[in-house]
């Protein structure tokens, strides 16, 4: 078979992927949110039955039905309550200023979801299901590290240097998956998940080797050096805070996807492809290679989620540092219905979760609930029979255009 | 058998797809039943086959009350669909299809094919059908593979029979035969439903005629009416099936096809040795039956679809190899015969449909930008100019109905400069009213000097509007007839026999 029919037959199978992703993608806002409160809801179901006192005390229920009751209220005040003082506001503190602490922690976390998260979004406008950040997001690290530890430049240049490092290393890992579905018609999917895991070993493979990327008297454990001072993300609110510029490139990252996508040409043919890619074709636009750009750009988000990552480090970093971003941008951008203000409440939501995990563990609340929350949500959102059910939203009538038009036209003919 | 449909009413939302309609269908009557594109046809068959069930009212058999949960219900109850497009295995024999789901077996419970040979060869020589039993599907001509489609209901002892759009793929003279076949069923009291648009038809073969406009019954009248009276009752308002022209002033050959030969996806020679020329101010009109390789000569024309072999010029220029983005701006435009497949993104609104081959310089981008402003001026202008019905620009494509739909891909394509025009099917899935609309738009292009290209299998459609009319059979041009060519002639054409 040749490429070109290859390309044809996949472009069929596809029509059906990206049709089911413009359904998720088709949320409103509204069902959005009851999605988000219903994970909420089950995830308190999974506080309260998995906790030792509540389990106690309904034993006692018949004896003492108030306490049983109240130990059920009690367990998710405490648990969503620390989620609020672990990410938000801690009511608890001496100041404003240190009350506020969360919030930057809850911003801090979020900067490189929203980044990461931006990109798998932009993919997801053109109708390509990628599942590739992570990889985007270790080769990203591997210029950022490579950058910041063996060349040494002038504070901020060094910087700006490094973060170019990131986004370009990122952006041929994602170049890579467009030649490779243009050409091949290969399968995005396959494709970015293989690349993930040699993405991921490449950079652990780097940071083992003496004369890469390992740290200066390293031994067996695959660590980089300390970045250079001077590539490094310097705070933004001062040393008394962790936040730092990463969140000034996020906010900038936001800007360029919204112009990109709701006011530029580029956007406007991504989005054509995403939605109808045989009309695409017949208006003149080349599909396979939109395919490539759409995944270079989006690598390159991922990339500046990696340099976030990489040049924010105290004291060297493994490849642990990429901390599952690849894979909850993934969840971001489907939870954001791939939109900029979306993606931004998203990542924020996720990022307020990493913050409060801490402190909801000290309050007895396993964090791993937020990850049930988490999934639930995403599947509640890929799923919109369930929400419907569980809500009793009428059937949406898309017909009323129609019909308001028909009265018109008969108008028209009086 | 008699069946009867009483006070049917149906409804999705807020829109009412049936509305207190009844219906009915005596033994051995030809009933047909005319409406326009979403008047509510189909969903009155989806509740009749049990795929729908009725908000209201009831079906009635020999006045007795039944409900069908499902077409395996109606198929029992005698009531038998022949759908538009066929539910035959191609690779499978005419027994083999017609007994499929319901097989004979022997006494050990293999299939019993002789059976069903046996039982095909009855119902054929019964009815005059002349079907080979043992005859592969994917070996016979369309008009054939309808006959099995009806000997499979048949099969079932179907006492009604609906038939839904059944002209749509055939030949004039295969027409003319589903229509004495037709009879002959009816003859024997078998009845039918006949689902149609076609008036022509409906004139020849009804018994009785039931016309449905937006979801109601508006009139049952005489299978003696003319065809504007019928046409009339459909659209709800005085019709002009004519269209009105002057005589064609050509100029220069603009579109010059030498030779040209396409292959399919599966590598199948569709377009075989093909040569042209249309000058400006003239209508030239393809006709021919669906699947003769008219589609795939667009697509080349297009470019979209890549040349074999042969050449391809506009206006002097040589756009053989080019990209479809080169064609376009050399001044080519493109009505496709399929709009929601490549004419539009039905998810977009009526403004950046009206911009989707534009977005790479003047008017609609401003650099990397789009200019919104002109964006929205532009659409403005075309809704107005080519009377789309929207209450708004911003509203979504796929809100709109079929009709007006094409007018959005209409105005797209005659809205720039354009030398040459290739309109494919371009009134397919159309209101009446639209048909007019689009008509006119296209003698207003021809007049303005452009080269038109009709590519159309309704012979009535090329009739109205070309000039000149060349017949595509298995690939190849059969003939270039001028317009005053008899129907009978171009229908032998249609079937491979040059004039």
């Amino acid at each position: 078979m040749s490429a070109k029919k290859v390309t044809e037959a996949t472009a069929i199978q596809e029509d059906k992927a990206s049709q089911v992703l413009r359904e998720i993608m088709a949320g409103d806002p509204v069902r959005i949110a009851l999605s988000v409160l219903l994970g909420f809801i089950i995830g308190a179901i999974f506080m309260v039955v998995f906790n030792q006192d509540v389990v106690s005390s309904w034993s006692q229920f018949g004896s003492d039905p108030n306490y049983a009751l109240s130990t059920v209220w009690w367990t998710i005040q405490d648990g969503y309550g620390a989620l609020f003082t672990g990410s938000i506001y801690n009511i608890d503190s001496a100041s404003f200023f240190e009350g506020i602490r969360p919030l930057t922690e809850t911003l801090r976390f979020a900067a490189p979801l929203i980044m990461a998260g931006l990109g798998v979004a932009l993919t997801f406008r053109v109708g390509l299901f990628n599942i590739g950040a992570t990889g985007q997001i270790m080769m990203g690290l591997a210029g950022a590290t490579f950058v910041s530890t063996r060349l040494h430049m002038p504070i901020i240049l060094h910087m700006l240097v490094a973060v170019l490092a990131a986004v370009i290393c990122a952006m041929i890992w994602g170049v890579i998956v467009g030649i490779l579905k243009a050409r091949t018609g290969a399968h995005e999917v396959i494709v970015t998940i293989m690349l993930n895991y040699v993405a991921t070993s490449f950079f652990t493979y780097l940071l083992r080797e003496p004369n890469l990327l390992l740290e200066a008297n390293g031994g067996g454990t695959p660590k980089s050096d300390n970045p250079d001072d001077s590539a490094k993300l310097g705070a933004l609110l001062g040393p008394e805070f962790n936040l730092h510029y990463g969140v000034i490139f996020a906010v900038l990252a936001v800007f360029a996807y919204w112009w990109l996508m709701e006011r530029s040409t580029f956007g406007f043919r991504f989005k054509m492809v995403g939605h109808n890619a045989s009309a695409a074709r017949a208006a003149g636009i080349k599909v396979e290679n939109t395919f490539i750009w759409a995944l270079a750009i989006s690598a390159a988000f991922a990339g500046l989620a990696a340099a976030n990552q990489g040049l924010s480090v105290d004291g060297g970093l493994t490849a642990s540092i990429e901390a599952g971003i690849g894979f909850d941008a993934i969840t971001v951008a489907l939870l954001g219905g791939s939109r900029a203000g979306g993606v931004v409440m998203a990542g924020l939501l996720f990022g307020a979760f990493k913050a409060g995990s801490s402190t909801m563990q000290v309050a007895g609340v396993s964090p791993e609930v937020l990850g049930v929350v988490k999934a639930l949500i995403v599947l509640f959102i890929a799923a919109p029979p369930i929400i419907k059910a569980f809500y009793r939203l009428p059937k949406p009538s898309i017909k009323i255009v129609e019909s308001a038009q028909k009265a018109k036209a008969a108008k028209v003919v009086k | 058998m008699k069946l009867e449909l009483r006070n049917i009413t149906k409804r999705f939302g807020t829109l009412t797809a049936n509305d207190n309609i009844s219906l009915t269908l005596e033994p051995g009557e030809i009933h047909s039943l005319l409406g326009e594109n979403g008047a509510g046809k189909s969903t009155l068959m989806n509740v009749l086959y049990g795929l729908l069930q009725p908000d209201e009212g009831q079906i009635l058999i020999d006045d007795k009350p039944v409900k069908f949960n499902g077409p395996g219900d109606a198929m029992a109850a005698g009531i038998g669909m022949v759908h538009q497009h066929f539910m035959l295995i191609p690779v499978f024999t005419v027994a083999e299809n017609v007994v499929l789901g319901n097989e004979p077996t022997s006494k050990l419970g293999g299939l019993d094919l002789e059976k069903a040979r046996a039982l095909v060869k009855e119902i054929s020589d019964r009815f005059g059908f002349e079907i080979d039993p043992d005859a592969k599907i994917q070996d016979l001509p369309v008009g054939a593979q309808q006959r099995v489609e009806i000997i499979k209901s048949l099969a079932r002892n179907a006492k009604a029979l609906v038939l839904d759009e059944p002209t749509a793929v055939l030949t004039p003279q295969e027409t003319d035969e589903l229509m004495d076949i037709m009879r002959g069923l009816a003859k024997s009291g078998t009845s039918i439903i006949f689902i149609t648009h076609k008036l022509r038809e409906v004139q020849q073969v009804s018994d009785r005629i039931t016309v449905i406009r937006q979801g109601k019954v508006v009139a049952s009248p005489s299978p003696k009416s003319s065809a504007s009276e019928l046409a009339s009752l459909m659209v709800g308002r005085e019709v002009d099936l004519n269209v009105t022209r002057k005589p064609a002033k050509v100029g220069a050959e603009t579109l010059v096809i030498r030779d040209l030969t396409v292959l399919d996806d599966r590598q199948h020679q569709m377009v075989d040795g093909v040569s042209f020329t249309v000058r400006d101010g003239e209508v030239f009109a393809i006709a021919g039956v669906q699947g003769n390789g008219q589609t795939e000569l667009a697509e080349a024309i297009l470019g979209l679809r890549k040349i074999h072999s042969g050449s391809i010029q506009v206006a002097g220029r040589d756009l053989t190899k080019s990209t479809v983005r080169e064609v376009l701006e050399a001044g080519l435009g493109y009505i496709p015969e399929d709009r929601k497949k490549d004419g539009l993104v039905g998810d977009f609104t009526i403004a950046e449909n009206l911009m989707l081959d534009g977005s790479f310089g003047p008017p609609f981008a401003n650099g990397f930008q789009i200019d919104f402003a002109n964006r929205d001026r532009i659409a403005d202008e075309l809704i107005a100019e080519f009377d789309i019905r929207t209450p708004s620009a911003t509203t979504l494509v796929k809100q709109l109905s079929g009709g007006n739909q094409q007018k959005v891909v209409v105005a797209r394509e005659l809205g720039r400069e354009l030398k040459v025009l290739v309109a494919s099917q371009p009134t397919r899935g159309v209101d009446v009213g639209s048909v007019e609309f689009i008509h006119e738009q296209i003698i207003a292009a021809r007049d303005s000097g452009k080269s038109v290209i009709i590519i159309s299998t309704e012979l009535d459609e090329v009739l109205a509007l070309a000039d000149r009319i060349a017949v595509m059979y298995r690939g190849k041009i059969v003939g270039i007839v001028d317009a005053k060519t008899t129907r009978e002639k171009l229908g032998k054409m249609m079937a491979g026999i040059a004039a």
